[in-house]
């Protein structure tokens, strides 16, 4: 492993993050994390996804004329998009259920098309595969973080499994009904975003 | 009449596509920075989507759906091609927004100069392929896809205005350091979506 390829594949885990920093790929990673299991089915998606379409995108990279490079990234990750769908619908139809209209709205992830655009149309295929590879974790670890939290604290359960006893069920943790609703995402990646900034200022942006 | 007033209310208010749904979050956090861009990308969403979405849908019944080939001849009507329906879509999509865009340059250039690069952005806005996706699965015929395709545009270009105009204010208060930018916006829109939460308990 050359230094060139370490610095591909970890960057994009917490110096550059699509999600916390390049402010990409947000839609899914609030909605698709009410509970662990989803987070981990929607982060190995878009991690095959985005590996396998900037190792398209790479290989044929000198063939796409410019003027018509978007209507081919978007037909290669659909594609790709597509394959994933009916693997999901054939082995994990519950999840696939769940995930719902998320898994369609993959082909338009900022994150699969932005690392198409910005890296696999200059650079060499396993460069550009290892970069799908780290960007993809990048987004897969606030995924699963977000997930774990709003499983926890929302329903006092992880993968399904009780962690936490609810009173109801005769235990003594109160499930946040907050957390799994739309604004306890909005504010886990909101804290998320502050840790990350805390720990490495550099990130910080004026505004 | 009253069906479709209430899936539009529905569409723009209870299932808001920004606030409930979180469907074109990258450009509702990157694009309100100004009310005025706010109201262009709102109103470019909110076009595009009463086009797209009826369109999509009558793709989806004439040729995508199972059995909808039936049209062509007794040996087409056991083929389902709803496993296209991605890549279908999003080619609607694609081409629905260039058509728009020459439309709009040739005919109503101030308003063209007015959504500016907004317009050609909005192809791979999830929340314009999202309303598609959940047309399909709800099974809204074209109708009833062009109220809701209004409707969300609508509930979208609302939310953010008003994220908008909350973040023009901000400017004048001390956040921490590293929760300025981003973080702050994600805790504005999550208190946002407290506030349209209310509106679930509606009933319609």
């Amino acid at each position: 492993m050359s230094s060139k390829m370490n610095q591909v594949l970890l960057d994009p885990l917490f110096n550059n993050n699509p999600i916390a920093l390049q402010v990409l790929g947000i839609c899914s990673a609030l909605a698709v994390t009410t509970k662990l299991e989803t987070s981990l089915v929607m982060s190995v998606a878009v991690i095959a996804v985005i590996a396998l379409s900037n190792l398209s995108v790479s290989l044929i990279r000198n063939m796409i004329p410019g003027s018509i490079r978007i209507i081919v990234q978007l037909t290669i990750i659909a594609s790709l998009v597509i394959i994933t769908d009916q693997i999901l619908k054939a082995f994990l139809f519950e999840i696939s259920k769940q995930l719902s209209i998320f898994v369609g709205l993959i082909i338009t992830n900022c994150i699969v098309m932005g690392r198409a655009e910005a890296f696999a149309m200059q650079n060499p295929p396993w460069l550009s595969f290892l970069d799908g590879i780290g960007n993809g974790v990048g987004y897969a670890i606030i995924l699963i973080l977000v997930g774990f939290f709003r499983e926890l604290l929302g329903a006092g359960k992880l993968m399904g499994q009780v962690v936490l006893p609810l009173v109801t069920e005769g235990g003594w943790y109160h499930p946040n009904g907050l957390m799994t609703l739309a604004p306890g995402a909005f504010f886990l990646i909101g804290i998320f975003i502050w840790l990350l900034r805390t720990w490495k200022p550099e990130q910080v942006t004026e505004d | 009449m009253e069906y479709y007033l209430s899936l539009a209310v529905k569409a723009i208010f209870v299932e808001n596509m920004a606030l409930a749904f979180f469907l074109g979050m990258c450009s509702f956090l990157a694009v309100s920075k100004k009310v005025e861009t706010a109201i262009g990308l709102g109103a470019a969403v909110t076009f595009v989507l009463t086009i797209t979405v009826p369109l999509n849908s009558f793709i989806y019944n004439i040729a995508l759906r199972e059995g909808a080939l039936e049209w062509l001849g007794e040996k087409y009507a056991g083929i389902d091609l709803s496993f296209l329906s991605f890549l279908v879509f999003i080619g609607t999509i694609a081409a629905s927004v260039q058509v728009v865009e020459m439309t709009l340059d040739r005919y109503a250039p101030a308003l063209y100069a007015a959504l500016g690069v907004f317009l050609p952005l909005i192809a791979v806005n999830c929340a314009i392929l999202g309303a598609s996706l959940l047309l399909v699965e709800r099974g809204y015929g074209v109708a009833e896809g062009t109220v809701f395709g209004f409707g969300a545009g609508i509930g979208f270009a609302l939310a953010i205005i008003a994220l908008a105009a909350i973040r023009e204010r901000m400017r004048y208060s001390n956040v921490p350091a590293g929760l300025r930018g981003l973080g702050i916006t994600f805790i504005i829109t999550g208190l946002m979506a407290i506030g349209f939460m209310l509106f679930a308990g509606i009933q319609l």
